[in-house]
């Protein structure tokens, strides 16, 4: 894991300082509440349905034990001991006091983390696969990039404020876990015909009210220009983009209105003033981040374990769970682990402060003190040893955090919705609990298969419904909450938007209605197909008239 | 009047600024030698306001192209970038194009709603001079130079990055 050095160190305490001073000002009257709100954005303060919400950044995902301790102390001294993860990377605090954060941010920075550009029209927190460093089928971590990224996006002073929002995110693996295609920015680390490592360039992906994938505007750009030329984009954004409508503001809309072609032309225009400037990288920079990421003391082991086959064959439930959370490593005699916390009648990446303390505890006996999170919502022990997987299978059953669930149906991804959040039309919380009620059965959750349900409290799409496999919106009809599906959405390497089934549905619906979709499913399926593989063959016709056929 | 900031201290403000509707004529009427020109009115009538003898400097607004002063650069001892809301980020982009690309060094001054919070990033940006809103304290303005000790990126202020210093 990356570890902050003096110059790290000492930005952050400057940081902590400033937004204290902006805090006391904007308290003392010196500073208005418009003046104040950018501010406190770009430090993760938002004010909400029911209190202030503070997003608190993990950068690209990675966490050790020790900030996972501090989190979850954090959760209880100022808050109501549990917090929640986002899906971009993220955790959520949703009941601080305003006059607290800056204690809160200084009690961050001990452990070398902070709430920096976590909202706000700013470059946000860099996401990327969470199985990055380990993952089987990996062409180049993307770690060492993400906190390049990091560094350079942290305090940019020319795209603090941007027209909207701006995410970045980064993608080494061939299956790609980080939705990087619905990214402002997405890169894709690869290795040009002579071997050399760069990036393909994707601009003007995103979610919220116009879902668009983002497009290529760069087949291969050398590592040594990712800065350089990730100031371009953003310079051509900043100046162009739309301001007078913050619905059109994100770069998608700018680059469907110049087009592509015109977009890329005038990046690679700005970009030749700054082609091998002092911003290009060099070697010692990357070595210097890299040394960051090396692989931890594994052990050599073989691959193969009797206690572990003998576990396989005598309990059902921990048979489940590796099969569903437990995944190949690079390294043999390793797994990776998912600790899918989608526990049915807790809010999707919700965890108490003593589930954190006691995930930190088992990162540190059986992961080497090291975590994941994932944008779906979940963590990770990158790092287990075969031979322990019994034993943190029943460490973690102890504490209701072995649910078997990764990648099916009640793995859903779910935004804080109307329960929380002063945005959302409807409520999103009830809804992924509803549905886990009526598939509370592994066998059947394991026929259905994969299959991911992501749902979003409102158009914004804080949930990414729009690249689930079913997709679930709530909308706001004449002061009703009600239910918009759609199907055949897809966030991987085969990035698809969902199409709307139809009408819209009311909250008690839904679960039947989710019921009817995997009965058609069910129906239709050719041997081994998933469910959005027999989507792609017969289409939504068949869903649609079986969802909506009237009663005889 | 408001608060003009420049290396490091408060100074008073010669230049009188000419907003965006005035004309010619009108500019040319006023007492100040110090005339602080929309971008547009001084490139419809450079010769005149060369004729006048007064010393001129323009302003931009956030959403003009800083390519408009690029081939007149050497005559203009002040450019102004203006800031219509604290909030939109234009000119800092429009700083850096006059510094970096156009290879700007007159004096390159913030103007419009101009606030404490943002000066640290603007003198990265290349902006020497800051025009400051009313309102703000002026030892707070001061101390906002210092709100941070380094950062990372290549700027204007500091073209090497922090990678290449540390």
């Amino acid at each position: 894991m990356y570890v902050y050095d003096q110059y790290d160190h000492r930005m952050l305490e400057d940081r902590v300082a400033q937004y204290r001073d902006q805090t006391r000002r904007f308290l003392g009257g010196d500073l208005s509440e418009d003046q104040f709100r950018p501010l406190r954005l770009q430090n993760g303060l938002y004010i909400q349905r029911l209190a202030p919400m503070l997003r608190v950044a993990i950068p690209y995902g990675c966490l050790s034990s020790t900030q996972l301790r501090k989190l979850a102390s954090i959760s209880r001294d100022y808050d109501k001991g549990y917090a929640h993860f986002s899906t971009r990377q993220n955790i959520q605090y949703h009941w601080p006091k305003l006059e607290q954060v800056p204690d809160i941010l200084a009690e961050l920075s001990e452990v070398s983390m902070h709430s920096i550009q976590t909202s706000g029209n700013c470059i946000r927190n860099t996401t990327t696969d969470q199985f990055a460093g380990v993952a089987a089928d990996e062409i180049e971590d993307s770690r060492p990039w993400c906190e390049i990224i990091r560094q350079w996006s942290t305090f940019h002073p020319e795209f603090a404020f941007l027209p909207r929002k701006f995410k970045i995110a980064v993608c080494g693996t061939q299956t790609d876990q980080a939705a990087t295609q619905v990214h402002d920015i997405g890169l894709y680390l690869l290795n040009d015909s002579s071997g050399n490592l760069g990036f393909q360039v994707l601009v003007g992906g995103g979610l919220g009210r116009t879902p668009v994938i983002g497009q290529v505007i760069r087949e291969f750009l050398p590592w040594q220009h990712l800065l350089s030329y990730l100031d371009a984009i953003l310079r051509i954004y900043n100046r162009e983009g739309r301001r007078d409508n913050k619905y059109k503001a994100r770069i998608k809309i700018l680059v469907k209105e110049l087009g592509v072609d015109v977009f890329r032309d005038k990046v690679e225009k700005e970009w030749s003033y700054l082609e091998n400037g002092p911003a290009t990288l060099n070697e010692a920079e990357v070595q210097r981040c890299k040394r960051y990421f090396t692989p931890p003391d594994y052990e050599n082991l073989p691959d193969q374990d009797a206690s572990f086959d003998a576990c396989m064959t005598t309990d059902l439930l921990f048979n489940h769970w590796v099969e569903r959370n437990v995944q190949a490593h690079k390294q043999p005699g390793y797994r990776i682990v998912t600790l899918c916390l989608k526990e049915t009648g807790i809010a999707p990446g919700d965890v108490t402060d003593q589930q954190m303390e006691f995930i930190a505890d088992l990162a540190e006996r059986y992961s080497f003190g090291e975590l994941r999170v994932s944008h779906e919502q979940n963590l990770v022990l990158t790092d287990v040893r075969l031979t322990d997987l019994p034993a943190l299978y029943r460490a973690l059953k102890s504490h209701s955090l072995a649910t078997p669930y990764l990648g099916l149906l009640n793995d859903i991804i779910c935004c804080p919705g109307g329960d929380f959040c002063s945005l959302a039309n409807a409520k999103s919380i009830p809804i992924a609990e509803s549905i886990q009620r009526r598939f509370n059965d592994f066998e059947t959750l394991k026929d259905i298969g994969n299959i991911s349900l992501n749902i979003s409290g409102c158009m914004n799409a804080c949930g990414h419904h729009h690249v689930g496999n079913i997709g679930i919106l709530g909308v706001d009809k004449k002061g009703e909450e009600f239910y918009q599906i759609s199907l055949g959405g897809s966030a991987d390497r085969e990035t698809a938007l969902g199409k709307i089934m139809g009408p819209s549905f009311a909250q008690e619906d839904i679960p039947a209605v989710i019921d009817k979709i995997l009965t058609v499913y069910q129906q239709q399926r050719q041997e081994g197909e998933e469910f959005i593989q027999t989507y792609h063959r017969i289409g939504m016709e068949p869903f649609k008239e079986y969802v909506y056929a009237k009663a005889d | 009047m408001p608060k003009l900031i420049k290396d490091g201290a408060v100074i008073a403000n010669p230049w009188e600024l000419i907003g965006r509707d005035e004309t010619l004529a009108g500019s040319l009427d006023r007492q100040s030698a110090n005339l602080l020109v929309p971008a547009s009115l001084w490139l419809e009538n450079r010769e005149a306001f060369i004729a006048s003898g007064k010393t001129i400097g323009v302003w931009l607004d956030a959403g003009q192209s800083p390519e408009l002063l690029a081939e007149h650069l050497s005559e203009l001892p002040l450019i102004a970038l203006n800031f219509p809301a604290f909030a939109d980020g234009r000119s800092y982009s429009s700083a850096f194009i006059l510094r970096h690309h156009y290879h700007y060094q007159g004096e390159l001054r913030a103007i419009g709603d101009v606030l404490r919070d943002q000066l640290f990033y603007m003198k990265r940006c290349g902006f020497d001079a800051f025009d400051v809103q009313d309102g703000v304290k002026e030892a707070d303005a001061l101390a906002a130079f210092s709100d941070f000790a380094t950062s990372y990126q290549s700027t204007i202020a500091e073209p090497a990055p922090l990678f290449r210093r540390r």
